[in-house]
């Protein structure tokens, strides 16, 4: 089954000084508060981040209904928007993949594949012995997972009690994480060129086509950055 | 204001719509090594899609965060930046920072 220490020890990953826990539980709390305000009650909001855990396709689903929009339109608007978790978990799992680890492990755990675990995962499995590292994934994904849900139900009881400019306050630590983390992580000259490169399409293909600018935006900055950066070791 | 059938519906598609791609993506991880080029491919995407997520979410952003302006947005993503790279890539301190001051720059 799971081994327990490798487990604790990507559980523990919520502690420290690059602990995800903080930036995850403000922009939940800003969900949950949303998700309020759009009509949902307790157990809808904490269902939504229980089975969805993504918060940009969260925010979509919030917004499309406030709209009006149908079911079918906020399935094809969420898919695009986290479409991303795709090359994610491609650029991930085999990383952990172990010949005498069980297939339903990856099936299971590729639930907890969002932004704040990936980045952990990305930034620390070369510490953990191959044959484990599947158990540390489960270890940060439990950690993160149950975070964010927590921390909706907070926002939700809290809602009453923040003000807009509180709730401005705390959508704004996510992003800031992020590119944080992305930075930390530009340590060769592909992803360097993927990173800067997406941070400029993402927005400017927004201009054309709001619902495809994340695809395409990734799929040309990620190809020319692994073109230029192929030929520089890795 | 929607009604409960169709906001657990709504929950239902978004949940489906994203487990697709993380199973997709645990899917195909079995066929692909981490020394092959398809990998390296793969992860300069990922990176990128997540960038391009991110500017977004800056430039145009979602949420209660539309209510703010652009220069002050960038403005505090810019410092706390910096900050992380001056305080020897410490995550707690800006992102605490982040939101105090886009705070305090709101309401004046």
């Amino acid at each position: 089954m799971i081994n327990p220490k490798t487990f604790f020890q990507g559980l523990k990953s919520l502690k420290g000084s690059r602990s995800p826990a903080i930036p995850l539980g403000a922009c939940f709390i800003a969900l949950g508060a949303l998700l309020k305000d759009a009509g949902f009650n307790l157990q809808q909001s904490a269902a939504s981040s229980l089975f969805t855990y993504a918060l940009p396709g969260q925010l979509v689903m919030a917004e499309s209904l406030l709209l009006g929009a149908s079911i079918v339109n906020i399935f094809i608007a969420v898919w695009l928007v986290n479409f991303r978790l795709y090359p994610m978990t491609v650029s991930l799992f085999p990383l952990l993949e172990h010949k005498s680890q069980p297939k339903w492990k990856y099936y299971l755990s590729c639930h907890f594949l969002a932004v704040s675990s990936w980045l952990i995962a990305k930034d620390s499995y070369k510490k953990i012995d191959k044959k484990h590292r599947i158990d540390f994934w489960i270890g940060i994904g439990a950690g993160t997972w149950s975070t964010a849900i927590i921390m909706t139900v907070v926002g939700y009881l809290s809602a009453d009690y923040l003000n807009k400019d509180m709730l401005i306050g705390l959508a704004i630590v996510n992003p800031v994480y992020f590119f944080c983390m992305m930075i930390g992580a530009m340590k060769n000259l592909g992803i360097s060129i993927a990173v800067i490169g997406g941070t400029i399409l993402g927005p400017l293909i927004y201009l054309v086509s709001s619902e495809w600018s994340l695809l395409f935006a990734g799929l040309i900055a990620g190809t020319t950055a692994f073109l230029l950066g192929g030929k520089n070791g890795k | 204001m929607a009604s409960s059938q169709i906001i657990i519906l709504a929950i239902i598609a978004t949940s489906l719509a994203t487990f697709i791609s993380r199973f997709m993506g645990a899917l195909t991880s079995e066929k692909v090594s981490v020394k092959s080029k398809v990998f390296q491919w793969f992860n300069c995407v990922a990176y990128s899609t997540l960038a391009a997520l991110l500017g977004r979410m800056i430039i145009f952003p979602a949420g209660v965060l539309d209510e703010s302006t652009l220069i002050i947005r960038v403005l505090v993503l810019v410092i706390c930046i910096l900050v992380f790279i001056y305080s020897k890539k410490n995550l707690v301190i800006p992102t605490i920072l982040s939101a105090i001051l886009l705070s305090f720059f709101n309401t004046i």
